[in-house]
């Protein structure tokens, strides 16, 4: 019973402090917009007006669509070519020792630099946009993958030795299971790092979907309906980052990981 | 050489990379059937001799054959219990106790089938679906002993089974070790750094001196084991007579 009660305090507790931290961080906003800050800053509560009128007359949700169109199609191209370099990276000494200079350079560069270049280059389309996102999203997820491959339990590796595994089995056996969790959670902080990408392109390259929104609402001193749009996708890219945390969670459990979170 | 000799480590010897020298010609026997012990103060190499047996590192010098025929890498006659278990964590028992099994190509109905039996030998049988991480150190220990007796090698190595295991389950882990192995008759070579360990489960106790590890001495302490009690054994005069002639030996080098 005790054990049940002290589980159950240890759930509520959190979400009571998170509902009042949220309460307020939107109490505070509202106040400072109404007091006001400055000419630009709308209150909490015209802001939430404005989102829901941008939801009813279809201007987020198309913003959206156009938006999460070249997200998703950088993120799948960096989940394969991505992880697949970074496996092969691991795994294979020659490819480590070209590549990984490279990569540590480019995890440590601020990328967003690159971003003009890009439109220099591919012009102001879905290329480029696509293309900003992988520049971004495709280091953390190359590293993590490496990571994953080379941080293996050398004791299982002898271990599958010992037993006459090939090779082959090795990989596909240990080394590939062993690394499962570092590389899935490369892909979340990808998708963390293209949520950044896609936006800085929006605003840089192209005005279209939810940069649009915001440069155009801007531009015409719709400030309510500004602010709706940075704030929509600010929670939209938290929601979808927590949310696969939690898959990973109940895919790779830590106990039964075989590394350490080492990424 | 003796003719029972069913491994022989000739003249091996190991300088590790950066010059390190962990073993300098060592020549040994180890008999057919018995419990051979590899005993030692830290660093001097016991563990590096016993993966070279094991066909994990490759010896700088010097030979190793086993059943007769010279070998260079791991073998079917030998099965490896590991220190740190080496369990896979994403896997439950039986899969654990399963895998060298897996990975010679058995289908799975046939390998657990023998997993489950050897589970059972072990003392697991109710904790086959369990997964590493629910159990004791000295319940892993007994999955990473299920999964060597579970590929049915001649030749078990076990590298220090007990260390990171407390004291009651060593005691009782050593006594069913004894009669699981003397009964399946399988040949077994036990690295430790315990002298009442050694001198309590060993035909034959093979003493390392450190740095380089060369082979110091041979102690056989010859106890009459058969149908006697742990705690008789342990007042054995044979066995603590063996222990003080280690100890005598080994104090020199502490």
């Amino acid at each position: 019973m005790t054990d049940s009660v002290e589980r159950q305090s240890w759930v509520v507790k959190p979400l009571f402090w998170q509902l009042v931290s949220f309460a307020l961080f939107f109490g505070l906003w509202e106040l400072a917009g109404r007091w006001p800050i400055s000419f630009a800053f709308p209150p909490f509560s015209k802001t939430l007006v404005a989102l829901l009128s941008m939801i009813a007359d279809g201007s987020l949700p198309n913003a959206y669509l156009s938006t999460l169109q070249p997200l998703l199609i950088g993120i799948v191209l960096c989940s394969i070519a991505g992880i697949g370099f970074g496996i092969g990276m691991g795994l294979s000494r020659a490819i480590e020792w070209f590549s990984l200079p490279i990569f540590i350079v480019l995890q440590a560069a601020p990328m967003a630099a690159l971003i003009p270049l890009i439109t220099y280059i591919y012009g102001i389309g879905i290329t480029a946009k696509v293309l900003a996102v992988v520049v971004l999203a495709a280091p953390v997820i190359v590293m993590n993958s490496y990571k994953g491959i080379r941080n293996t339990n050398p004791s299982l590796i002898q271990m599958c030795r010992a037993f006459l595994g090939t090779r082959r089995q090795e990989v596909v056996k240990i080394i590939l299971p062993h690394a499962a969790a570092l590389i899935f959670a490369g892909l979340r902080l990808g998708l963390a790092m293209g949520f950044i990408g896609i936006v800085i392109a929006e605003l840089l390259i192209t005005p279209t979907g939810i940069g649009d929104l915001i440069t155009y609402n801007s531009s015409v001193a719709d400030y309510p309906r500004m602010f709706a749009a940075i704030t929509s996708i600010v929670l939209f890219a938290a929601l979808a980052i927590q949310a696969l945390e939690r898959l990973e969670r109940k895919i790779f459990p830590p106990e039964i990981r075989g590394s350490e979170n080492a990424g | 050489m003796p003719v029972d000799a069913i491994v022989q480590v000739k003249d091996v010897g190991k300088i590790y990379e950066g010059g390190v020298e962990a073993l300098a010609d060592i020549s040994l026997a180890l008999p057919q059937g018995k419990l051979s012990t590899l005993l030692g103060p830290s660093g001097c190499g016991k563990t590096t001799l016993l993966k070279i047996i094991a066909g994990l590192i490759p010896p700088s010098r010097g030979e190793i054959w086993v059943k007769g025929k010279k070998v260079g890498g791991p073998g079917p006659e030998r099965a490896f219990v590991f220190q740190d278990f080496a369990l896979l964590p994403w896997a439950n028992v039986v899969r654990n106790v399963a895998f060298g099994l897996e990975l010679r190509g058995l289908p799975k109905e046939e390998r657990d089938a023998i997993a489950r039996k050897y589970i059972a030998e072990v003392g697991l049988a109710s904790f086959e679906s369990s997964y590493p991480h629910q159990l004791s150190g000295g319940m892993r220990q007994r999955v990473g002993l299920a999964r060597a007796l579970a590929v049915d090698a001649d030749i078990i190595l076990m590298d220090e089974p007990f260390s990171s295991v407390d004291e009651q389950t060593r005691r009782k882990f050593q006594e069913e070790l004894l009669d699981l192995l003397r009964h399946k008759r399988k040949t077994v070579i036990f690295v430790t750094h315990s002298i009442e360990e050694a001198a309590y489960l060993s035909d034959q106790i093979m003493l390392l001196s450190p740095r380089p590890g060369t082979l110091s001495k041979i102690v056989e302490p010859n106890i009459h084991r058969e149908g006697r009690s742990p705690d008789e054994i342990r007042r054995d005069k044979n066995y603590l007579d063996a222990v003080d002639e280690i100890w005598q030996i080994l104090k020199h080098y502490v």
